[in-house]
């Protein structure tokens, strides 16, 4: 039987009610007394010198507070990336400055380098646009193959426009090119992970406020991580004292990676606060978003799967070039490399693998983690090359994954990329696969297609990712300068009823609801009684937010921690009101009882006793009930799973629709299943619009062509079908204690080779000799690979 | 947006009048004038809205069979009121936007944008139909003069739109994944004295008919009657979406399918 | 700047507007009912989504003074009068419709006016209404099975969770 409360119960979710009846509070709902409007001056070109900024005419507009350029932030910090790459060599990579405003030269098109407040937003529109400059356009590059090749250079004093060109890892170079030179039979895949726009619901809003009296000033922000932006805005860039800086996140509506990073809008926003002495409220048209949102993949890979003729594997080696565009956006370095490269063995065990990256600036926006971030890229370029080896091999794509699978008794297990996957059990998900997916089924519903005149067609795929991010002490030697533990405070109140204060922020993912019944089940108590609050620097301790499927695993394990302090603290309170030592105190089902007795108290009555300490033991227990837990994780996690992709391919237009999709996800312990199914949902989503939809194209001059909802294909409920998901596999992670692995990113990184193995699979069965087709399996791009092949 | 003044007239006449001004422009259900507006793409002095004005609205049958729709009248009146009488027609507008642009987005305001990637300038040109203004008629034939290009002249508004009823017609619209306009959209009217076939989406020149399938399928009504026909690519648009071989390839695809549905 | 004067949620308000105000600032603005959301400039993803005179639109593609005297439900006024949830509003939580809630008012509009032509629509129906809301967080799985289910059809059937 299903649980109705506490842990494994799907509880509804009660922040539901206020985004149902249209009382959530994103940052564009909160207006502040005073509040004036920014507006900014960005780059219609993709490379440019700032030659001169006049912006005498836009100061006598109606409404018009202050005028800022890339002059009133050269003595400011710049926007740092987070990682720090070595390339093969031992180089560092190269990190240009990323300035709050565009200074001497613009990068993108959308790169701002200026900004208008003024008493509307209307009317700081139309002083921005009064804002003359002179930009000397310049030759742009967005290919990254032609950026290494030479000129234009994207920074100057980068005359490579390479960033690094890193090995993974790199002792295992020569042992990987023997064994390709010396194999039975190489498969070789070019592919292009195509680039994406994150496109969170929200447009990215943030309100500056300053308090002249205290010196303090307010961000408010869409952001992932509140605690993360402050120490960027803090430690890197304008130097205001963390202590002297409140970010809060309230209501976000989606964030998908976007949202972790801090942009330059939200430091400018609190400079001109300052200056004005007002609220200074900005809020990004969609049209700003696609246009200055981190973007994501944008990976040109080269793989190659060398293995025996049984298809027994012997070595990966890759070579990719990923886009970081213009500027390193704070993930950009961490995501092609450590969140990419070590997941290249896959979840087999392939004793030789090697990866090479080379990251790349071009003018195009900056690109970054998107939902899934580097696993992805990893899966796809495994996944579909294995796709190709079985086609060549003459085998079954399904057997040829479990004969190299790693085997449930050989966890732990070190991967040849260098992970210790801790637990796991591939097969029993291939098996789950093979029963939900039905497979038996295929070969019937392929002839019934094909009497309709359509080719169909079914993809594999499994996957391993690495979530929990993430162990300081690993993090810290692969080049991250922050550490990825995280917090929590566990306040019990004196009448009993509970604050729970959490570094991960919510932004979709249901912790409201989620958190509550892993404290209600621990403690005993009904997790309606137990509340959470994230999102505001000035309430939680610390955190590091939500991203990498990170929250319960790593955020989760805070709180377990610090509601086991508490409870140990009010043993000792009960043990005092029982007269009993504390070591004969249980606690139970929300009782301390004493052992072999009926003398029990409460936890409320406790509760009350901690705030209410007449004849207290003030000199072994003080007062109060509130205890605060950092957690830093032992290792990655590893959720892994099977999919199943089944497409009709339309043989006249081209056109694919999925029919059938299944996932099989083992994500250790499961806190509530109707969020974790609707999170692989939702992966899946985006997924599909990765395979089939979604493209980002620049054109040779560095303008984006596909800026807006009329030709960046967002995936809509009719290019969708119902989805079969389960989570029923379940190896609990071995290292935390709540024995979960995380599950946001699942449905984003399996399913786009489960899509493109099965369109493959389609056109095959209809004779057409197709190996590969890019993403987006767009219509046009499937009718034209079978009318050249 | 420019700042701009806005009016709402109740009678044609009174529109008219407004549109006199200087930079004055005819806002109709503005699901099209408005994004641009938002682009600061456009400057208008003032927007004269149509919607207030009865007389503009409406689907009814003319005497002579025809049916006629008031240039103001909204996709989902349309795909509602049009749905016994013309029954292609109607799917055609219940097929545009989706349910909130439909209940905004107007014929007229359609007619007058003339986007080559609409669905209404095919069932006008196809249908042969003749678009009323408030200061003349013009046949579909003449009216479209290539992309956003119309024979309407500045403050000229279009009143009503005369479809006579073609005996079958069908409309196939392979749409855009992401506007979900027509990346390239078929409509085959076949009427007593002939087949009309008007092709949306697809050319740099905006709709036009293709003429070798309507004698074609004059001669044989059925989707065999094209299979022999090719398209030429040559002017056909070409973007992320479509190569212009793609588009030429669609619109025989979509003829033919049209022919099967009607 | 003009007044502008409707109905809002069964109640007269009023408020200023210039002419390029959208219907959608002026509710969000003027009147401070924030539940309607913007998600985009192109009149595509629908999180702006009301009732104006009992018909879908968006409120981004309507200017404010193009309401003048109409009658206007937003997402504010879609709970039952003693502010429980509504049927539709009680099926999206009871099958987890929605997660970051942004494009979630739109969504119940568009609900509400689909069911109010078609009370017993089919998955295709659901999903081809939904033409003009885009939801980034649902993989749309959820959203599909709460309408179905908020027409009283049975939607225990549908694949897993």
């Amino acid at each position: 039987m299903p649980k109705d409360t506490g842990i494994g119960a799907s509880t509804k979710r009660r922040e539901d009610v206020r985004f149902l009846t249209g009382r959530g509070k994103y940052t564009d709902d909160i207006q502040l007394t005073g509040q004036a409007h920014a507006a900014f001056v960005r780059s219609q070109v993709a490379h440019g010198e700032i030659l001169s900024i006049d912006t005498s005419d836009a100061e006598k507009m109606p409404g018009v507070l202050a005028i800022f350029t890339g002059e009133d932030f050269v003595d400011v910090g710049g926007n740092p990336a987070g990682w720090l790459i070595n390339s093969r060599d031992g180089e560092p990579m190269k990190e240009p400055k990323r300035p709050v405003l565009a200074h001497g030269k613009v990068r993108h098109v959308g790169d701002a380098y200026a900004a208008v407040i003024a008493e509307t937003a209307e009317q700081a529109r139309d002083a921005a646009e009064a804002i003359a400059a002179d930009i000397k356009e310049l030759p742009a590059v967005t290919n990254m193959a032609q950026a290494l090749a030479g000129a234009p250079f994207v920074h100057d004093e980068i005359a490579t426009n390479q960033c690094f060109d890193w090995g993974w890892i790199e002792d295992n170079r020569a042992a990987t090119d023997e064994a390709i030179r010396n194999a039975p039979h190489v498969t070789t895949l070019e592919l292009v992970n195509n680039r994406l726009v994150p496109n969170a619901m929200e447009p990215r809003a943030s309100t500056g406020d300053y308090d002249p009296g205290t010196g303090d000033y307010t961000l408010y922000t869409t952001s992932q991580n509140p605690h993360l932006t402050r120490l960027l805005i803090s430690a890197f860039v304008l130097g205001i004292p963390e202590n002297k800086l409140r970010v809060i996140a309230p209501d976000v509506g989606g964030g998908f990676g976007s949202k972790i990073y801090h942009y330059g809008e939200e430091a400018l926003v609190l400079a001109a606060a300052k200056k004005l002495g007002r609220p200074v409220r900005w809020t990004a048209t969609r049209s700003e978003s696609f246009l200055t949102d981190a973007h994501g993949r944008d990976h040109v890979t080269k793989i190659e799967l060398a293995c025996e003729k049984d298809g027994t594997f012997i070595a990966f080696r890759t070579e990719t070039m990923a886009n970081v565009g213009a500027y390193l956006s704070n993930f950009s370095t961490a995501t092609p490399t450590f969140l990419h490269g070590t997941l290249m063995a896959g979840n087999y065990t392939v004793p030789n693998v090697y990866v090479n990256v080379k990251a790349v600036f071009t003018n195009t926006a900056p690109v970054d983690a998107y939902r899934g971030a580097g696993r992805p890229e990893a899966t796809y370029s495994i996944e579909r090359v294995i796709d190709k080896a079985a086609r060549e091999l003459g085998l079954d794509p399904i057997a040829i994954r479990r004969k190299n699978f790693v085997k449930p008794d050989q966890f732990p297990f070190t991967s040849a990329a260098g992970l210790e996957y801790d637990i796991g059990n591939y097969d029993a998900l291939m098996d789950k696969l093979e029963e939900l997916a039905d497979f038996g089924g295929f070969a019937e519903r392929r002839k019934a297609s094909e009497a309709a005149g359509k080719l169909r067609g079914l993809g594999i795929n499994s996957y391993i990712e690495a979530c929990g991010i993430a162990p300081s002490n690993l993090v810290g030697i692969l080049g991250s300068r922050v550490g990825l533990y995280d917090a929590a405070t566990v306040r019990v109140n004196a009448t009993g009823n509970i604050s729970v204060m959490v570094g991960a922020h919510s932004h979709g993912q249901g912790h409201e609801t989620a958190f509550p019944q892993v404290v209600g089940e621990m403690l005993g108590i009904d997790p309606a009684s137990v509340d959470i609050v994230h999102g505001d620097t000035s309430k939680i301790p610390f955190g590091m937010g939500s991203y990498g499927s990170r929250s319960l695993a790593v955020c989760g394990s805070a709180v377990v921690r610090a509601t086991e302090k508490v409870i140990a603290k009010a043993k000792k309170i009960a043990a005092h009101m029982l007269e009993a030592s504390e070591a004969d105190v249980e606690f139970a089902e929300g009782n301390f009882t004493v052992a072999g007795t009926d003398k029990s108290v409460s936890f409320g009555e406790v509760a009350l006793k901690a705030y209410i300490p007449h004849n207290f033991p003030l000199d072994s227990v003080e007062p109060g009930l509130e205890e605060t837990a950092f957690y830093d994780p032992a290792n990655f996690t590893y959720p892994a799973g099977g999919y199943a992709c089944e497409v009709e391919v339309d043989p006249e237009t081209g056109k694919v629709t999925v029919e059938r999709f299944t996932a099989c996800d083992d994500f250790g312990n499961v806190i509530n299943p109707m969020i974790v199914s609707g999170q692989v949902h939702g992966g899946i989503g985006q997924g599909i619009g990765q395979a089939l939809l979604e493209n980002t194209v620049y054109d040779e001059n560095g303008q984006l062509t596909s800026a807006s909802y009329m030709d960046y294909a967002m995936p809509r409920a009719d290019d969708l079908p119902f989805y079969t998901v389960d989570h029923s596999c379940v190896t609990p992670c071995t290292h935390n204690p709540l024995g979960v692995k995380g599950c946001g990113e699942a449905g984003a990184i399996g399913s786009p080779p489960a899509v493109v193995n099965a369109v493959i699979d389609a056109l095959q069965s209809g004779g057409h000799n197709v190996t590969h087709i890019d993403m987006p399996v767009s219509p046009s791009r499937v009718w034209a690979a079978m009318n050249n092949a | 947006m420019y700042a701009f003044d806005i009016e709402r007239p109740t009678t044609i006449a009174d529109a008219v009048a407004a549109l006199g001004a200087e930079d004055a422009q005819a806002l109709g259900g503005g699901q099209t004038l408005i994004p641009t507006l938002k682009q600061r793409l456009a400057m208008p002095s003032k927007l004269v809205s149509l919607t207030a004005i009865p007389e503009l609205k409406g689907v009814c049958v003319a005497d002579d069979g025809a049916l006629c729709i008031g240039g103001g009248t909204t996709h989902a009146t349309v795909a509602a009121q049009a749905a016994a009488h013309y029954p292609a027609l109607a799917a055609l507008a219940g097929g545009i936007g989706d349910p909130a642009v439909r209940n905004r987005g107007t014929i007229g305001g359609s007619l007058a944008n003339n986007d080559p990637a609409a669905c209404y300038p095919a069932a006008a040109l196809a249908s042969g139909a003749t678009i009323v203004t408030n200061a003349r008629q013009m046949a579909a034939d003449d009216y479209f003069q290539g992309l956003f290009t119309t024979a309407l002249d500045e403050g000229e508004i279009i009143t009503e739109v005369r479809f006579p009823v073609p005996d079958r017609a069908a409309y196939m619209k392979f749409q855009q994944p992401a506007s979900r306009f027509a990346l390239t959209g078929v409509f085959v009217a076949k009427y007593a004295d002939g087949v009309r076939v008007a092709v949306t989406g697809a050319s740099e020149g905006g709709v036009f008919r293709w003429t070798e399938a309507e004698a074609a399928l004059s001669a044989d009504f059925s989707a065999d009657a094209v299979a022999g026909l090719s398209v030429s690519s040559n002017g056909m648009m070409g973007d992320v979406h479509g190569t212009p071989d793609y588009r030429a390839h669609l619109v025989k695809v979509m003829t033919k399918r049209a022919v099967a549905a009607a | 700047m003009a007044t502008i004067k409707m109905t809002v949620n069964g109640r007269e308000r009023s408020g200023e507007a210039e002419g390029r105000t959208l219907l959608v600032d002026f509710l969000r603005q003027e009147l401070n009912l924030t539940g309607t959301h913007v998600g985009c400039d192109t009149s595509q993803c629908g999180a702006c989504v009301v009732h104006v005179n009992g018909e879908a639109v968006k409120a981004c593609t309507m200017f404010a003074a193009e309401a003048e005297g109409a009658e206007v439900v937003t997402v504010e006024g879609m709970a039952n009068p003693d502010g429980s949830l509504s049927v539709i509003q009680q099926a999206f939580q009871d099958h987890h419709g929605l997660q970051c809630g942004f494009c979630t008012p739109g969504m119940i509009m568009s609900a509400a006016a689909l069911l109010k032509d078609n009370p017993k629509p089919t998955e295709a129906e659901v999903r081809h209404y939904l033409e003009g809301n885009i939801c980034r967080c649902t993989g749309y799985h959820n959203i599909v099975k709460a309408i179905m289910a908020a027409s009283g059809q049975d939607v225990s059937a549908v694949a897993a969770e």
